[in-house]
């Protein structure tokens, strides 16, 4: 069932919790809405579960093509899987999963015997047979989780929800839980929107992400593409680790003028309209697109080694360019770090791969600028 | 589990050894330290506060031969005062627990205008002399007063009847039920109430199968103490009840009644049944809230 908000709004007294919000799921996609705390995805998701409404006047909000805007949450038959789980604590797990099957009016309810055989089915589903009578305070936080995945299943929804489904949950448990949602929704394929504030979550589990900052969506894209191709400094900076260079350069094209205080980037190499870079608008630099070479090589930048984190799969290594004093970090492999044999306050040149830079463009929106290391040219050199 | 594992399947000594190389587990050093001081110091106080004068009133009686004191304790006039005394009690906090739950859910749920000042009200039955309370209830519900004007020509009356009784223990057994009830029901989980929702569930369907049976343990207790309090109440039952012998008589009456003829063994004996009578009560509404208790996980 695919789901469509058009233009949602929503205040809550003085404070705009979304701002004129569209979004699109399609069918059977996992969806992650992800940003900061406060940047409107938990009130959007609940606009989707009908637990709160939108402002009145001009949003809808459309199931499969039908709008529910006007449906109470009882009817809209959409399961959701709260932050905290919000299990009955005096109920059993088969009596959790079968709540929602038992509540029916007499002449929908199942048998009791037919509701319990659904919740058993649900619990073989989410792996947890056999635990059908313990309590959920007897349960250990991912199996909770799991209950109330079930409990939500049970009503046959046509769209599933889940409130920072791992925000509960310790490192090694939300990695399991993690690869079984998304294998587990490879299964059951049911249109499912999440929220997290965890980026690296968004990226690993969604076919689609929604980016919300500031009661707005900032981007939707495909993982790879909000990767790769972020739409404006804050999803760069949201999404993954990046860092940002905020002076001490100018694009290579305007080389002849390289005296000129405000220096240009040429409007036909970039493809996008003429406009203004200035020298404080910011640079990004990937971790991953850092190197680091002997220092006083030609064309690097020099900078200093503050402190180098060697345990874990990649190198870490924290640097300071020395002009700027700019702290950078870098990731290097292994074995490239070995080669290196650097230390703590060596000093290095660095050379970037790949540069990203926005600029607004003839309508005024900011623009991506992808730049290879080529491209820009530090003061340094 | 493990624990229970250690428990059955191991041998006492090794068990000893996991948990604290060999000593007794007494003997270990505490983390909290105090103990044997604070301890010490409440079982004293208690002691002193609530087990002598209890105990005082069994030894009294106990100076009575086994036929006095049945004569006392259980002659027609005393059943009856007994039998006033607990079903009354009974009915109030019942009654209490009902209007008490609907009032401590709309001051902790609901916004409104006032909503201070009636939360503020609630209080007045614990700080107001009993006695003054009976008398103003006494002058609204006698014959010619404010409510009592109004329920005599409808054939109902208040003051000097049993309903006078229970409507004393009504009023000064509410706050027990409210205040018992609204830290409860300010830490109920609205998630809980959205998720029964989403799953299809009505209001009515949510507070009687979620909400309720989180506040059943509450609700016991607060009916415990409008009901402990409604046996015992005597300064605002003895204006309203008008005191007849065999109606409208409780046993606290009773009680004072006999010891105003210096007839101690009387008294106490009547203090003695009672004791026991709320005593097992008590115990038995204990156990019926550890139950509702371990039903909701709480152990």
């Amino acid at each position: 069932m695919s789901i469509q908000a058009n233009n949602i709004s929503k205040h809550f007294g003085a404070t705009c919790a979304l701002n004129d919000v569209s979004l699109k799921v399609k069918k059977g996609h996992l969806t992650a809405l992800v940003g900061p705390s406060g940047s409107g995805k938990t009130t959007l998701l609940r606009i989707l579960a009908g637990l709160e409404n939108p402002d009145p006047g001009g949003g809808e909000l459309l199931f499969h093509g039908e709008d529910v805007s006007g449906l109470p949450v009882q009817k809209r038959r959409v399961g959701m899987v709260f932050q905290h789980y919000a299990l009955f604590r005096h109920l059993t797990v088969e009596q959790n999963i079968g709540f929602g099957l038992s509540v029916r009016d007499r002449s929908e309810r199942p048998s009791r015997k037919a509701i319990r055989d659904k919740a058993r089915e649900l619990l073989s589903l989410v792996q947890l047979e056999g635990l059908g009578s313990r309590l959920p305070q007897q349960l250990s936080g991912g199996q909770r989780q799991r209950v109330a995945l079930a409990r939500a299943l049970a009503i046959e929804p046509r769209i599933l929800l889940l409130d920072e489904p791992f925000g509960a949950l310790d490192a090694k448990v939300r990695k399991d839980l993690r690869r079984w949602l998304r294998q587990f929704h490879e299964e059951v394929r049911l249109t499912t929107v999440f929220v997290t504030h965890d980026q690296e979550e968004a990226l690993e589990l969604a076919d689609e992400v929604v980016v919300m900052s500031n009661a707005s969506v900032a981007q939707v894209g495909t993982p790879q593409e909000v990767f790769d191709r972020p739409s404006s400094p804050f999803v760069i900076e949201f999404m993954g680790n990046v860092n940002r260079l905020e002076s001490g350069y100018w694009p290579r094209e305007s080389d002849a003028d390289a005296s000129s205080p405000q220096p240009h980037l040429h409007p036909d190499t970039d493809g996008i309209h003429s406009r203004e870079v200035k020298p404080r608008d910011p640079l990004y630099v990937r971790p991953h697109d850092i190197e680091i070479r002997p220092a006083d090589e030609d064309g690097t930048l020099p900078a200093r080694v503050l402190h180098i984190f060697s345990a874990g799969s990649v190198g870490r290594v924290t640097l300071e360019r020395i002009r700027t004093h700019e702290i950078l970090e870098a990731e290097v492999s292994r074995s490239e770090l070995d080669e290196l044999n650097i230390g703590a306050g060596d000093a290095v040149g660095i050379r970037f791969r790949h540069i990203r830079l926005f600029a607004r463009n003839a309508e005024g929106q900011q623009e991506i600028v992808e730049k290879e290391k080529t491209a820009v040219r530090f003061t340094e050199e | 589990m493990t624990t229970m594992l250690n428990r059955n399947f191991l041998s006492k000594k090794r068990r000893r050894q996991i948990k604290g190389g060999g000593k007794p587990q007494w003997r270990q050093r505490r983390v909290l330290p105090g103990l044997p001081l604070t301890l010490g110091l409440s079982v004293t106080y208690l002691s002193l506060i609530v087990l002598l004068p209890l105990s005082t009133a069994f030894v009294e009686s106990a100076g009575m031969g086994w036929r006095e004191f049945v004569q006392a304790a259980f002659s027609p006039r005393v059943m009856a005062a007994y039998k006033l005394t607990f079903g009354v009690a009974l009915a109030a906090a019942l009654l209490n627990a009902v209007f008490g739950l609907l009032v401590a859910w709309v001051l902790t749920r609901y916004q409104f205008p006032g909503r201070r000042l009636i939360d503020a009200l609630v209080d007045l039955p614990f700080a107001l002399p009993t006695a003054v309370a009976g008398i103003a209830l006494t002058a609204i519900y006698a014959r010619n007063g404010w409510m009592g004007s109004w329920l005599d020509p409808l054939g109902i009356k208040v003051a000097f009847t049993p309903l006078g009784i229970g409507v004393a223990l009504v009023f000064i057994g509410l706050p027990f039920v409210v205040r018992t009830l609204q830290p409860v029901i300010e830490e109920l989980d609205a998630e809980l109430e959205e998720a029964a929702a989403m799953l299809g569930a009505s209001r009515w369907t949510t507070f009687r199968r979620v909400i309720f049976p989180l506040l059943l343990p509450a609700l016991l207790t607060g009916f415990a103490l409008a009901f402990a309090r409604g046996i015992g109440e005597y300064g605002s039952v003895v204006f309203i009840s008008g005191n007849m012998p065999g109606k409208t008589e409780i046993a606290p009456l009773l009680i004072v009644t006999n010891l105003e003829q210096y007839d101690y063994a009387g008294a106490t004996a009547i203090a003695v049944v009672m004791l026991l009578a709320s005593f097992l009560l008590l115990l038995a509404i204990n156990l019926l809230q550890r139950w509702s208790r371990r039903r909701i996980g709480h152990s």
